[in-house]
């Protein structure tokens, strides 16, 4: 009887244990592969001819690998995106959390949910068919496909982070900090800035990292309203990403093009990464605090 | 001289009656404690006084509260500036997450003091009046919140006196705290009444008797009675109140 009961228990536990394994497998496997297939066509080319070559020519009789385009052109990206959304992601949380009424609060949320539900072709299509248009009439440029459609779709697309990560850790501010500072005669919105705001500091942080990770892994929507032409960034230009130079390239690649394509994949790789590391000190910086 | 005068003061919860037809005189430099069994109202009937129950949602209240002669609900108050001269001590010490130093800085920053020079002034003489200065001189640049219990909360007392306030309510201020925290607060209470009127609510009748000038009774939203400390401990009119002290109840 006691036996018996022994191995049930045992026998859910290791199912437990391979269920959990499943994750830390996949990642370890991915790793090692992206590595694996991405270090042959970088020791071909040259870490420093593919890092910081400034032409990408990978079909032509001559190939050039350089991905510094791609490379500038995430890091503009997702910076554009970060440098329009924060402000406006930050200031819709810290009114969620302190202004807004119930009502106002509640319809918000469920938006901004909405808004993070979205599939990105979605994102790409709308971005395609209303932005790109929209900023070539704007502009008076004969394409409007390019970087700055792309900042604007990703400034969207990372809001639903920001807002959310920022609002849960404005709204753990304990309210005694709060009530603390009205009762020295502080206006409300002295004691959202300088009492709430560097409180959810940590959280605030985290969220912006996050919609980081977000816009520089980012490909479908990109795709669509960049041009997808790999030049170096300018905001009218028609520009690739990290990403969408993978994706665009993949179906009909061979060779050392191929090869060099899982080396993109490992570079972008390598970005997440350090994002999810800064990432976790925030969030245990949180913990600690 | 009377820092408040409330009269005919009701309170409402929504739907709920907490403070019924309140009549209170409050003497300055003095100190008056408010006693009474949990959810009587001492709570509320002191968030009133510096209108922290603005904070709360579908809170009504009626009837007049007179500061200084002017009623403090009217709409010509600045609340921002009323709650600079009645300062509020809390039941749980509520340091911000910041240094010793920009804890007491906070308010006087608040209400526009930048200098340097000023402002190590105002923390100095307010961590002093607090009883804490020796406590926390060499580490003022430490984070508040490796405090003990009883010295976070003399450090909002602290926090508290740098705005200057005519009238300090403490909320319960030793119920956290352990006996010889809780006495150190009671003597800076006693000495702090010779600047400031201090209203104190308290569950502890101990700790009214020893310290308070002025006792006031509350019970079910009502004041049942309210007099001199000496006389309402040996002589009290209403029989709610010989009860309550000798300890039938609450």
């Amino acid at each position: 009887m006691k036996n018996k009961k022994n191995l049930f228990e045992n026998s859910i536990h290791a199912i437990f244990l391979i269920l959990g394994l499943i994750t830390v497998a996949s990642v370890i496997l991915i790793s090692l592969y992206l590595i694996f297939a991405g270090l042959p066509a970088i020791s071909k080319i040259g870490l420093k001819e593919f890092l910081f070559g400034s032409e990408w020519a990978s079909t032509r009789e001559d190939p050039k690998f350089g991905i510094l385009p791609f490379i500038l052109t995430s890091v503009y990206g997702t910076s554009g995106a970060i440098v329009i959304g924060v402000p406006i992601g930050f200031f819709t949380a810290v009114y969620l959390a302190k202004e807004a009424r119930p009502a106002v609060k509640r319809v918000t949320i469920s938006a901004v949910n909405l808004l993070a539900g979205i599939p990105s072709v979605v994102y790409g299509l709308v971005g395609m068919l209303v932005l790109v248009p929209a900023i070539r009439k704007a502009f008076g440029i004969p394409d409007g496909a390019g970087l700055l459609a792309a900042i604007l779709v990703l400034t969207v697309m990372i809001l639903p982070s920001i807002i959310k990560v920022s609002l849960t850790s404005l709204e753990a501010v304990p309210k005694e900090y709060e009530d603390g500072s009205l009762a020295l005669g502080a206006s409300p919105t002295e004691t959202y800035f300088r009492i709430s705001v560097p409180a959810a500091k940590s959280g605030i942080t985290a969220s912006i990292v996050l919609g980081v990770g977000r816009g520089i892994g980012e490909a479908m929507a990109v795709m669509m309203v960049s041009g997808n032409a790999p030049n170096m960034p300018a905001l009218f230009r028609s520009v690739r990403f990290l990403t969408t130079a993978v994706a665009s390239e993949m179906s009909y690649s061979s060779g050392l093009q191929r090869q060099a394509l899982f080396s993109i994949a490992l570079v972008l790789f390598l970005f997440i990464m350090m994002i999810n590391a800064i990432l976790n000190y925030f969030m245990k910086k949180d913990k600690v605090d | 001289m009377n820092v408040f005068s409330i009269e005919n003061m009701n309170l409402w919860y929504g739907e709920s009656h907490a403070l019924k037809d309140i009549n209170l005189d409050i003497e300055e430099k003095s100190i008056t404690a408010l006693i009474g069994p949990s959810g009587c109202g001492k709570s509320t009937f002191i968030k009133s006084l510096n209108r922290m129950n603005d904070l709360i949602p579908n809170v009504k209240i009626e009837g007049n509260i007179k500061y200084k002669g002017h009623d403090i609900y009217s709409p010509d108050v600045d609340v921002n500036e009323l709650r600079r001269e009645i300062g509020m001590v809390f039941q749980k010490p509520n340091p911000f997450p910041m240094s010793i130093y920009d804890n007491v800085a906070y308010g006087p920053r608040t209400h526009g003091i930048r200098s340097k020079a000023m402002l190590d002034e105002i923390v100095e003489k307010s961590l002093q009046n607090a009883a804490i200065w020796d406590e926390v001189k060499d580490r003022l640049k430490k984070s508040a919140l490796g405090l003990s219990g009883g010295q976070q909360q003399r450090l909002c007392i602290a926090r508290a006196l740098a705005v200057e306030p005519r009238v300090l309510l403490m909320d319960e201020p030793t119920s956290a705290l352990d006996p010889i925290s809780t006495a150190k607060v009671e003597e800076l209470a006693v000495e702090l009444k010779n600047n400031y009127s201090i209203i104190m609510v308290t569950h502890n009748m101990q700790q009214a008797a020893r310290i308070s000038d002025y006792t006031a009774f509350f019970f079910l939203g009502e004041l049942i009675e309210m007099s001199n400390t000496d006389l309402l401990f040996s002589k009290p009119s209403d029989k709610r109140t010989e009860d309550y002290i000798t300890g039938r109840f609450g």
